[in-house]
C-alpha cells in the first residue's frame, strides 16, 4: 500500500539554552490513502513537535538530526522554506488549535478563504469568491454569504472552527493536519464538528493526522492511533486493536485511568504513578519505565525496539508477548473507596433564589445612553448541599455553572438570593463575611498555572491563609508543621514547602492548590474545572485525592466541570444548567439514565466514549447559545424534542421523577422515557 | 546582576553610566576650577593641555563646567523618575485592580493628558510656575506619572483575575495586602522596564528644557543651556558646543543601552513565572 506520508526513525532536537535536547526520538508513522490517524499523548510527549515536522515547519531552534519525512515519495526535510510554500496548504493542510488566532482579524472570512485559492490554483477573485462561499456552504455553515463578509471575532468558537476546515478543504489537500482542533470548544459543539471532520475528511478522499490528547475522541474518530510517550511510539494499532486490546503497559494504564459514567462513587481509579521523565535526560531503558508497574530490570538498562506485531501494529516493549498472551495482566481494576463516609443528613449549604447579571452599563455607556447588553449569567438558582457529600454542576460555557460557585464563595457579589453555611447565614458580598465564614468556604481553581503566586514560595502561600483565618495561637513552627503535613496530605514530599510555583509540574500546582483550600479545615470546597487543564494520567491522581480529603475531612464540595465522567465520579448529586437556570437535578444514577432533559440527553450523547465500538445515542445540538434569553423554555432554540408553540411561550413546570429527580421540560416524565428510547426525528 | 555584565552593549550601557554618577559625585570637588569662574585672558581657547575642553566665550573652563553640571543632568531625572515609578505604580495597581467607574474617570482623564505633547505641556506649565530645579521635577512628574501608571494599570488587569489573587480575597486580605504583597511583584518587572525607559526621557527632556531656558537657572551649568549658549559663538568656539552636547548624547546611549538590557533580562524571567 502506497502512504502519503511517513516518518522513518526521525529524531528532532531543539536547542534550549545552547545544548540540544532530544524531543523525538526513533519516531516512525505513516499515514496510508483516506486514513484518519489518531496521534495521542500527554503534554510534553512530542506530538505537535511531530505534526509540525510532518508538515516541515519546524520552530528555527529545532533540528532533524536523524531520519527522513516522505510525502507522496519525496523527502520533505531537504525543501526549502519557499519550496514547501507550494506544498503548505496547496497539498498539506493545517487545522490550528486556536481558529481566532489563526484568522486574521482584519479581513472578512470569504476573502481568506478565497486568498487560499487564488494563490495556489489562480483562481480570478470572482472564482475565488464564489468557491469560498461553496466550501462554507459545504461546512454545514447556514448562510455563507452572510458568514463571509463577516470579520471573525463576529463568530462563535464554533463557526471559526468550521471556517478554518473550509480553509484548509479549500484545496482538496491529500493531507491534513489537525492539531487539537476542539480542544477548546464545548462537548455539544466539539461533537458537531467532529461528525463534520468525519464527513468532510471521507469526502475529499483526503487523509489526516488528528492530534489530541483526548482518547473518547480518538477512538471515536480515527482508524488508526499512534501513542507517544516521551518523544517516543509506545504502540500503533488500528483503532479497534488498541482500546479493546491494548497491549502497551502505557496504553492499558492510560484507558483505565479514564473516569468512566458507568462507576460507581465507591472506587478509586487506577492511577499513573510518577511523572513523565525530563527530556534533557532521556533513561537509557525504557522510557515509561520509572511509571511502568510490569518494569523489570531489563526495562531500566536496555531500551526495547519498535517491533512490528502484524500488518500497521507497533508495540515497544520488552514484555508485550507477555501482555498479549494473557501471561501477564495488569492490575487495573478500580479499587475499592478505603475510608467512606456516607453524606449526613444536614445541610452544609443553602442558596435560594440566586441571581446575578452581568453588563451594567460602562459611564460611557451611561454618558452615549447607550444600552448595555445584559447578561443574566445565574437566573434564580436555588439549590442545597447535605454536609459530606459533592454536589456536581454540569452545562455549556455560558451556563452560569461558573458564575453560581463565584457567587457562593463570594468572588462575585449576588444581585439577590439567600444563603446559609452551616445555618448561619452567609452576606452576598465578600467583605461582610466573618473570618469564620471564610474559613468555611475556599476553592479551587481551574488554571493551576496562576493559582500560586509565583514570588512566594508554596510553603509561605500555605503559612499565610493557616495564619489569616487558623487557630491565632498557633506558634510559627506549629503553623509549618501544618504545612508539611497539608503538603503531606496531597502527597508532596516537606521540600516543596521552599519550592516557587514554576518549579512544580501542573500536577503538583494544582496538589499545592488543595493543600491550601484544606489548609482551612473548610466545611465546604468548591472545584471550578479542577483538571481540565491536566493530563489524563494527571487527573485521575487529582480526582482520586480529592475523594480521599473528602472522607478524611468531612467537607463537602461543589464540583463544576464540563466533563460529566468527572463529575460522575465524584458526585452524589448533579444538577445541570443551561442559560442561568437548573433544567434538571437528581441522584447521578438518574440523571444519566433516560427520562431526562433533552438537554443533558444531548450533553450525555456528546461525550466521546473511548470505545471505538460503543453503540451511542447520537444527539447533536445545532446552533450555539442564544444571546437573547429566549422566552418560554430557554432551550427551545435549540431542543431536538421541542413540541409545539407551548414551549415558546410558556416557562415549563419543574415535574417530579422520583427521589427528588427534577426535570423542568414541558413533556410529562412517563413521555420523555418513551421517548428517549429512540432519537428524536429532527437531527 | 551577572546577566547584566554577560551582554556585551549592556555592560557598556553600565560602564558608562556608572562612569556619569561617579563624576556626579565627585564631579565638583576634581574640577579644575569652579563653574562660574572666569579666567583671565583665557576666553575662547581650543581644547589643549591645561584646558582639556577649551574655554568659552567668557573664559569659562568647559571641562569644569561639564563635570559641575553632571549632578543636576542626572540627580533630576534620577528624582522625577522615581516619583513617576512611585505615584505611577500606585496609580496604576488601584486603577487596574479596583477598576469600575474610579478606573473609567481617571484612565480617561490620564489618557487626555498624554494627548497633549510633552515639551509643549511641560512649557506652558514652567512658564506658569516659573523654572527652577523644583519646577522641572513636577513638571515631569506630571508627565511620566500616566504614563506609567497606564503600563502598570494593564499589567495588573492581566494579573487582577489570577487563582492567586483571588485565593488572597477568599483569605480575607486587604486591598492594601493584595495591591503590595500579591500584585507588586507581579507587576514589578514591567515596572522596572518601564522606569528605565522613562530615566532616558527624563534626561532629554530636562536636557531640552535647559537648552529652551528652562533649567536650572544661570550661572549654574547645565549641559542644556550650555549648548543653547554655545550655538551663538559656534563659530569661534565650537568646543563650548561640542563637549556638553556629547556628555548628554553618550549619557543617554548609555542609559538606553542598560534598559534595553534589563528589558530583556525582565522579559525572559516573565516567560519563565
Amino acid at each position: 500500500m502506497t502512504t502519503i506520508i511517513q516518518a522513518e526513525h526521525l529524531y528532532i532536537d531543539y536547542k534550549l539554552n545552547n545544548e540540544w535536547v532530544n524531543a523525538l526520538h526513533d519516531v516512525s508513522l505513516a499515514i496510508n490513502p483516506l486514513e484518519i490517524h489518531g496521534l495521542v499523548g500527554e503534554s510534553g510527549s512530542g506530538k505537535s513537535t511531530l505534526a509540525l515536522a510532518l508538515m516541515n515547519y519546524l520552530a528555527p531552534n529545532a533540528r532533524i538530526s536523524d531520519g527522513t519525512v516522505t510525502f507522496d515519495g519525496d523527502d520533505l526535510s531537504s525543501k526549502s522554506a519557499k519550496e514547501m510554500s507550494k506544498i503548505w496548504g496547496r497539498h498539506i493542510s493545517l487545522v490550528p488549535q486556536d481558529s481566532l488566532a489563526a484568522l486574521n482579524p482584519s479581513h472578512r472570512i470569504g476573502e481568506q478563504i478565497a486568498e487560499v485559492t487564488r494563490l495556489h490554483e489562480g483562481l480570478s477573485k470572482a472564482q475565488a469568491w464564489q468557491r469560498a462561499i461553496d466550501i462554507l456552504r459545504r461546512v454545514k455553515i447556514a448562510d455563507p454569504e452572510g458568514v463571509a463578509r463577516r470579520y471573525p471575532h463576529q463568530l462563535s468558537g464554533g463557526m471559526q472552527q468550521r471556517v478554518t476546515i473550509a480553509m484548509a478543504l479549500s484545496t482538496r489537500p491529500r493531507l491534513l493536519i489537525l492539531d487539537e482542533p476542539t480542544t477548546a470548544l464545548d462537548v455539544t459543539t466539539q461533537a458537531v464538528i467532529i461528525d463534520l471532520f468525519r464527513e468532510l475528511i471521507r469526502d475529499n478522499q483526503a487523509a489526516a493526522l488528528y492530534v489530541s490528547h483526548n482518547l473518547g475522541l480518538v477512538a471515536q474518530l480515527c482508524d488508526h492511533v499512534t501513542v507517544l510517550y516521551g518523544g517516543e511510539v509506545m504502540a500503533s494499532a488500528p483503532v479497534v486493536d488498541l482500546f479493546k486490546r491494548p497491549i502497551h503497559p502505557y496504553t492499558i494504564s492510560l484507558l483505565a485511568s479514564l473516569p468512566r459514567l458507568t462507576e460507581g462513587v465507591e472506587t478509586r481509579l487506577p492511577t499513573i504513578e510518577g511523572t513523565a521523565p525530563s527530556l534533557a535526560d532521556r533513561p537509557h531503558g525504557c522510557v515509561f519505565a520509572s511509571r511502568c508497574p510490569v518494569a523489570l530490570p531489563l526495562c531500566h538498562e536496555v531500551k526495547p525496539p519498535l517491533e512490528v506485531i502484524s500488518e500497521g501494529r507497533l508495540v515497544k516493549c520488552h514484555r508485550w508477548q507477555e501482555i498479549a498472551s494473557g501471561e501477564l495482566t495488569l492490575d487495573t481494576a478500580p479499587k475499592a473507596e478505603v475510608i467512606s463516609a456516607p453524606p449526613r443528613d444536614s445541610y452544609v449549604l443553602t442558596a435560594k433564589d440566586m441571581h446575578k447579571s452581568f453588563g451594567e452599563p460602562s459611564l460611557m455607556d451611561r454618558v452615549t445612553m447607550r444600552q448595555a447588553q445584559v447578561v443574566r449569567a445565574v437566573d434564580g438558582v436555588s439549590l442545597r448541599i447535605l454536609e459530606r457529600s459533592t454536589l456536581g454542576v454540569v452545562g455549556e460555557s455560558g451556563s452560569g455553572k461558573t458564575t453560581l460557585a463565584r457567587l457562593i464563595v463570594g468572588l462575585e457579589t449576588a444581585d439577590s438570593g439567600d444563603m446559609e453555611l452551616l445555618d448561619v447565614p452567609l452576606p452576598n458580598a465578600l467583605d461582610q463575611r466573618t473570618p469564620e465564614l471564610l474559613r468555611g468556604l475556599q476553592m479551587i481553581f481551574q488554571n493551576p498555572n496562576d493559582a500560586l503566586n509565583p514570588y512566594q514560595t508554596v510553603g509561605s502561600q500555605i503559612a499565610r491563609t493557616i495564619k489569616r483565618l487558623g487557630d491565632k495561637s498557633l506558634t510559627k513552627e506549629a503553623i509549618n508543621l501544618r504545612v508539611i503535613e497539608l503538603l503531606g496530605a496531597v502527597s508532596l514530599p516537606p521540600d516543596y514547602a521552599t519550592r516557587y510555583a514554576n518549579e512544580l509540574s501542573g500536577g503538583e500546582k494544582q496538589r499545592v492548590a488543595i493543600a491550601r483550600a484544606f489548609s482551612t479545615n473548610p466545611a465546604m470546597v468548591l472545584a471550578d474545572e479542577p483538571t481540565s487543564s491536566l493530563d489524563v494520567s494527571v487527573q485521575s491522581v487529582i480526582l482520586n485525592l480529592l475523594k480521599d480529603l473528602r472522607a478524611q475531612n468531612g467537607a463537602s464540595y461543589l464540583l463544576i466541570s464540563h466533563d460529566l465522567n468527572v463529575v460522575s465520579y465524584l458526585a452524589d448529586w448533579i444538577v445541570v444548567m443551561y442559560l442561568g437556570e437548573i433544567v434538571e437535578e437528581g441522584m447521578p444514577d438518574a440523571v444519566y439514565k433516560a427520562p431526562s432533559h433533552p438537554y443533558t440527553e444531548a450533553l450525555l450523547s456528546a461525550i466521546p466514549i473511548p470505545d471505538p465500538t460503543a453503540q451511542t445515542k447520537r444527539i447533536r445540538l445545532e446552533g450555539d447559545l442564544p444571546v437573547e434569553l429566549p422566552k418560554g423554555c430557554r432551550f427551545h432554540t435549540r431542543c431536538p424534542r421541542k413540541i409545539g408553540a407551548i414551549c415558546e411561550t410558556t416557562a415549563p413546570p419543574y415535574r417530579d421523577a422520583g427521589d427528588g429527580h427534577m426535570i423542568r421540560c414541558h413533556i410529562p416524565i412517563e413521555e420523555l422515557a418513551i421517548l428517549q428510547h429512540t432519537l428524536p426525528e429532527k437531527t | 546582576m551577572r546577566q547584566l555584565i554577560r551582554r556585551p552593549p549592556t555592560l557598556i550601557g553600565l560602564v558608562i553610566v556608572l562612569v556619569f554618577v561617579m563624576i556626579a559625585i565627585f564631579g565638583s570637588t576634581i574640577a579644575p576650577h569652579r563653574f562660574d569662574t572666569i579666567i583671565r585672558g583665557a576666553a575662547r581657547l581650543p581644547p589643549s593641555a591645561e584646558y582639556p575642553f577649551g574655554t568659552d566665550r567668557l573664559g569659562r573652563d568647559v571641562l569644569s563646567r561639564v563635570l559641575w553640571g553632571a549632578r543636576d543632568i542626572i540627580v533630576l531625572p534620577t528624582v522625577t523618575t522615581l516619583l513617576s515609578v512611585f505615584f505611577g505604580a500606585a496609580i496604576g495597581m488601584t486603577l487596574g485592580y479596583v477598576g469600575g467607574w474610579l478606573d473609567d474617570v481617571v484612565s480617561r482623564a490620564l489618557d487626555s493628558l498624554l494627548a497633549i505633547p510633552a515639551l509643549i505641556l511641560a512649557l506652558v506649565m514652567l512658564g506658569t510656575i516659573g523654572p527652577s530645579a523644583i519646577g522641572i521635577v513636577i513638571v515631569v512628574v506630571v508627565l511620566y506619572t500616566p504614563i506609567v501608571a497606564r503600563v502598570v494599570r494593564s499589567a495588573t488587569l492581566s494579573l487582577r483575575t489570577a487563582g492567586y489573587i483571588e485565593a488572597a480575597k477568599l483569605r480575607g486580605e486587604s486591598t492594601t495586602y493584595i495591591l503590595f504583597r500579591e500584585i507588586l511583584p507581579g507587576v514589578l518587572p514591567a515596572l522596572v522596564v518601564e522606569g528605565s525607559l522613562r530615566f532616558t526621557y527624563a534626561i532629554f527632556l530636562t536636557a531640552s528644557l535647559g537648552f529652551l531656558g528652562l533649567g536650572v537657572q544661570p550661572p549654574s551649568p547645565d549641559w542644556g543651556r550650555m549648548v543653547n549658549e554655545a550655538r551663538d559663538s559656534f563659530a569661534q568656539t565650537p568646543w563650548a558646543l561640542w563637549y556638553p552636547a556629547g556628555a548628554i548624547a553618550l549619557l543617554v546611549i548609555g542609559v538606553n543601552l542598560l534598559s534595553d538590557g534589563l528589558r530583556r533580562i525582565f522579559r525572559y524571567e516573565g516567560q519563565l513565572g
